[in-house]
């Protein structure tokens, strides 16, 4: 194996675009994640009250309801009509993340995403073997299973593990033993799952992957004829099916990543020395024709995953 | 078409294995979330749901554990409970009376608060909540039961002499004293649970109840006779002949019919 091969995955993009540039979105997405937390801390721990309750269902500033559409969806399927607030807030959650793209909850405000990205780069590090690797729909049959126990027991099913708002909850109004649940899952994805549950299992993820299957806000490959092969975006992706019919599409196949998969993190942006993804809305399917025919990258071998 | 002659491909093997896979994956996943949501109903009998919530299998429909109804609430009675810590339903809210007691605000602030309506926007009187129902547990240790004027449970109650009373009976004990019993009556108590956090005792000789262990409940076909005696006017059934009580031995304690004597249970200082 070539010395190539072996360098650290975004290696040449720290070299082309700096350290900073190259983990420009991670950083953002760090920063987005705990000023959402922090949003929500404010009250509790200091005493400034933007935003009241959690990510299930919040108030801001005293007008605005927020409401976790997922847990309204097995509310209903378990037999309760929710009150008007609540509606209003599932329906705005829901048209936000309908434009922005589902998953952009997944990758930019969920807490357990540091957990499990914590987890994978413990993962890789130990260079531990990918492990179970369940089919990435899963998660939609744990999906259905999650509504149909809702429907069958009358009870909101996925909040009974629901990891996500449970360590939400427990940041904001009291721990428990959640932290024995989170440290499980972090254990999951090292050990047991490459990806594990964010990438395979979670529910929650699922639902807001399909609510934004035709969101506007989308991941292109625009200058897919840079690429140059590396693997480091397939390395870094979380959901890296969703590159391959981006990026190696025949020309006259768009360049966006259109599978509600992907999270939007941007992390194929950063890592990518060359430049060939950008954010961009999914009725921009303009490819960039390369310049200079001549210079054409060379084609080297593919880094194993 | 004969199944033998059509080959079978492989994609669709790969199909139903995968599909059947799955599907026995959803039926383990799904047995321990259903054994866990029918968990979940066991409240425990200390935990009372805020004022308005819904019945606790209704409850649990409708509750999407936000904690604003937490946030709402002036006196931090109302608390989520914790994973692991509380045995109530992870992120519900209850309040433990005898920890903190529901302070009864006029403006229900928690109902207010709730965006789902698992806390009933319907109660608009806090007199109207039924959190549980007071029960005097221990009549063994309670200070009234043994004759003091404690009255501690009575005094506190929000809807004092309406939701606790104080009945007075003989103290057998001193013979000469009155025994002030604190009595709830379950129309009127809203389970605030004030009289069990007031309650004097190291450990509480009144305490609120889910109305479930509270109370029993009457027959459906049961029929008081005196009230329907009291609602007709009338004996109830027509052409009953009342007959001379006969009780046992030569007299009788009924000093009306000849040869009764007195009761010999003749209070002491009660005058003949």
């Amino acid at each position: 194996m070539s010395a190539r091969t072996h360098m650290p995955v975004g290696h040449e993009a720290v070299e082309s675009k700096g350290w900073i540039g190259a983990h420009r979105y991670l950083l953002l997405r760090r920063v987005s994640q705990l000023f959402f937390l922090v949003l929500f801390l404010l009250g509790p721990w200091f005493g400034i009250w933007i935003v009241e309750g959690n990510l299930a269902g919040s108030l801001t500033l005293g007008v605005l309801p927020l409401t976790d559409p997922f847990i309204l969806l097995q509310s209903f399927v378990a037999g309760h009509l929710p009150e008007v607030t609540a509606l209003i807030g599932g329906l705005i959650v829901l048209a936000v993340y309908a434009l922005i793209g589902g998953r952009v909850y997944c990758s930019w405000v969920c807490p357990i995403n540091p957990v499990t990205d914590a987890a994978n780069w413990l993962h890789r590090k130990l260079d531990l073997p990918k492990g179970w690797q369940p089919k990435r729909s899963s998660r939609l049959w744990v999906l259905a299973t999650v509504l149909l126990v809702s429907g069958l027991s009358g009870v909101i099913a996925w909040e009974l593990v629901n990891p996500i708002t449970m360590l939400h909850r427990g940041l904001v109004f009291g721990m428990g033993f959640v932290w024995a649940m989170i440290a499980a899952i972090f254990i999951f994805d090292v050990i047991v799952s490459r990806h594990g549950w964010c990438g395979h299992l979670c529910p929650v993820g699922a639902f807001y992957g399909l609510i934004g299957s035709k969101s506007l806000l989308r991941v292109s490959a625009t200058n897919r004829a840079a690429c140059d092969d590396c693997m480091d975006c397939y390395a870094v992706c979380p959901e890296n099916q969703v590159i391959s019919p981006a990026l190696k599409g025949k020309s006259g196949h768009t360049p966006l990543i259109l599978s509600p998969d992907c999270t939007n993190c941007g992390r194929c942006i950063d890592v990518c020395a060359v430049d060939v993804f950008n954010f961009t809305h999914r009725f921009d399917d303009h490819v960039v024709q390369p310049s200079d025919p001549v210079a054409a990258p060379e084609p080297r071998a593919a880094r194993p995953i | 078409m004969p199944l033998v002659d059509t080959p079978l491909s492989p994609q669709r093997r790969r199909f139903l294995q995968d599909s059947a896979r799955a599907a026995g994956g959803c039926v383990v996943a799904g047995s321990v979330l259903a054994y866990l949501a029918r968990d979940a109903r066991a409240l425990p009998a200390e935990a009372l749901r805020p004022p308005g919530a819904l019945p606790e299998k209704e409850f649990l429909s409708a509750c999407i554990r936000c904690g604003l109804c937490v946030r709402d609430c002036p006196y931090d009675t109302l608390k989520l409970a914790e994973l692991g810590s509380d045995a109530v339903a992870t992120g519900t809210p209850f309040f433990t009376a005898r920890d903190i007691p529901c302070e009864m605000c006029d403006d229900i602030p928690c109902v207010a608060a709730c965006p789902t309506g698992a806390l009933d926007p319907g109660l608009d009187n806090i007199d109207d909540a039924k959190m549980g129902v007071a029960v005097l547990v221990d009549q063994e240790n309670c200070l009234n039961f043994l004759g003091l004027r404690c009255d501690v449970c009575y005094r506190v109650c929000p809807v004092i002499d309406e939701a606790i009373t104080l009945e007075t009976e003989h103290n057998t004990r001193s013979g000469h004293h009155a025994l002030f019993i604190p009595t709830v009556h379950s129309d009127r108590c809203t389970g605030c649970g004030m009289c069990e956090k007031s309650c004097v005792l190291p450990e509480a000789a009144i305490k609120v109840l889910p109305t479930r262990l509270a109370r029993g409940s009457s027959a459906e076909h049961y029929r008081k006779g005196w009230e329907e005696k009291a609602a007709k006017g009338a004996p109830v059934v027509e052409g009953i002949i009342d007959l001379p009580d006969r009780l046992p031995g030569p007299g009788t304690d009924n000093l009306v019919s000849p040869g009764g004597f007195a009761p010999g249970y003749e209070l002491p200082g009660v005058g003949q």
